[in-house]
């Protein structure tokens, strides 16, 4: 499993990366793209949309299910990876580089995770 | 506490994602993913392990008899060395399975049913038996290994001779190892079931597996593929309230003779299973609410993105008939979107 040191994580398997202090991209995370499987579908928040620390912001369809994607931290939503709409795949294959949106006004990120601590979380949710 | 088939070690090795399904503990996928094991089964070949299913034979003079009377179809003139769809029905004209038959002598049936239903089907047999006839559970005395694709048949002729026509079988062996081998499947894919002894599993796993062009399969595989040919899971698409006429087995339901459940599904609604491609954005599950407008016309029953046709396919339960390309929307997570009924199956070989 990769975890890029330079992100943040949320325990809810989302990664962060910070662009400005108040800016960052969100995406899922390898652990995340591992256990959801060969994902078919994205379906992307609204340009504008609010984006609620902890609440569904958009979800993403594996095969096997359909999973909600939780806003890791408060912000709007300046802007959506449409590249995703037709390349869900790009999410299995390179999931540190297939951001899903991108937030601006980001708050309410003290809880994020370093790497090494995230991939502790997955290992204990692992177990 | 489920169980393990003889190939539990090996889905292990093999780094397969295993689950309790019907109570065994069975890969749904392996590392490769269930769009690449989808793939190869329609395009190569795939090995899954089906061991989870159940086994029953009846035997003598009134066998025949029982199988037309507890079974939906007739089995009068089924061939030795053929094999013959039916479906097991309560009073009512509901689903208690659906199986397959293979006529192994004139007073001699191999019949193989749904592991989940295995315990409820033999209960369900054995209250309804009649005349002088030998009905047994041989579930545990079998393995079963499906191979399908279209290089199935290049790969098992390197070992055996095949069984020719589509849903006929052999008695043979593969290396030395007694199978029975019959160009049946779950996929709509060309291919073969093995039925094996148990302690013969592994053995036939890696003797296929040796085959490069041949990748292991999980149950994720399993389900997109039937579902993107077409074909009905109880649980599903059938189940105690759905009669098999409802859900379009007419083909399995031979009216003109008396069996249990024909009054009772006689006696039914006009409910009908269709097949749904999504054209809008999503991909309409199980459950989810199917309408025309605003009326509610009734419910998906299985559905996925199916990767060979490359798109979001489902079947769904609904009040009537729908003529392929009348419009419908799906209630996906409080949106609708759309799709269009579509002739089942949606793949075929």
């Amino acid at each position: 499993m990769k975890t890029p040191v330079e992100l943040k994580y949320a325990k809810t398997h989302e990664w962060v990366r910070f662009t400005s202090d108040t800016e960052c991209e969100v995406g899922l995370t390898d652990y995340a793209q591992d256990a959801l499987g060969d994902l078919v579908f994205v379906n992307l928040p609204e340009p504008d949309a609010e984006a609620v620390k902890g609440e569904t912001i958009c979800d993403v369809e594996s095969v096997k299910a359909v999973s909600d994607v939780y806003a890791p931290v408060s912000g709007t939503v300046t802007e959506v990876n449409e590249e995703l709409l037709d390349a869900p795949e790009k999410i299995n294959e390179d999931p540190y580089g297939a951001w899903l949106f991108r937030l601006s006004d980001v708050s309410d990120a003290d809880e994020l995770l370093d790497a090494e601590a995230y991939e502790k979380h997955c290992e204990e949710e692992g177990n | 506490m489920a169980e393990k088939t003889p190939l539990y070690e090996a889905h292990v090795a093999l780094d397969g994602k295993i689950v309790d399904f019907a109570g065994f503990l069975l890969p749904v996928q392996y590392p490769t993913g269930v769009i690449r094991e989808h793939m190869a089964v329609r395009e190569k070949a795939g090995l899954f392990d089906v061991s989870h299913m159940g086994e029953v034979t009846f035997k003598g003079p009134d066998a025949l008899k029982n199988l037309n009377y507890i079974f939906t179809n007739d089995y009068t003139n089924l061939k030795e060395g053929r094999v013959r769809y039916g479906i097991m029905c309560y009073e009512d004209g509901g689903c208690v399975d659906d199986l397959i038959v293979y006529r192994r002598g004139e007073e001699d049936f191999f019949v193989v049913v749904n592991a989940a239903n295995r315990h409820k089907d033999v209960a369900w047999i054995r209250d309804h038996l009649q005349g002088d006839v030998v009905f047994e559970d041989v579930s545990d005395q079998y393995a079963q290994l499906a191979l399908q694709g279209p290089l199935s048949g290049d790969i098992l002729s390197q070992y055996t001779e095949l069984p020719q026509k589509y849903y006929s079988f052999i008695d043979t062996e593969i290396c030395g190892k007694k199978v029975i081998l019959s160009q049946t499947g779950y996929t709509g894919s060309y291919g073969f079931e093995i039925y094996c002894r148990p302690e013969d599993a592994v053995f036939l796993w890696e003797t296929i597996l040796k085959d490069e062009r041949v990748i292991p399969c999980g149950l994720g595989a399993r389900d997109t593929l039937r579902l993107e040919a077409g074909m009905p899971l109880y649980g599903h698409e059938m189940d105690a309230t759905v009669s098999p006429l409802e859900t379009g087995l007419d083909f399995g339901v031979k009216l003109n003779k008396e069996f249990i459940g024909r009054e009772g599904m006689l006696a039914r609604t006009n409910r009908h299973r269709i097949g749904i491609k999504i054209t809008g954005r999503g991909i309409a599950r199980e459950h989810y609410d199917v309408y025309i407008g605003d009326e509610k016309i009734g419910h998906v029953t299985s559905g996925t993105h199916c990767p060979y046709l490359g798109g979001a396919y489902a079947m769904a339960l609904t009040d009537q008939a729908y003529e392929p390309g009348t419009i419908v929307q799906v209630e996906v997570r409080g949106r609708r979107i759309e799709g269009v009924v579509t002739e089942l199956p949606f793949y075929k070989k």
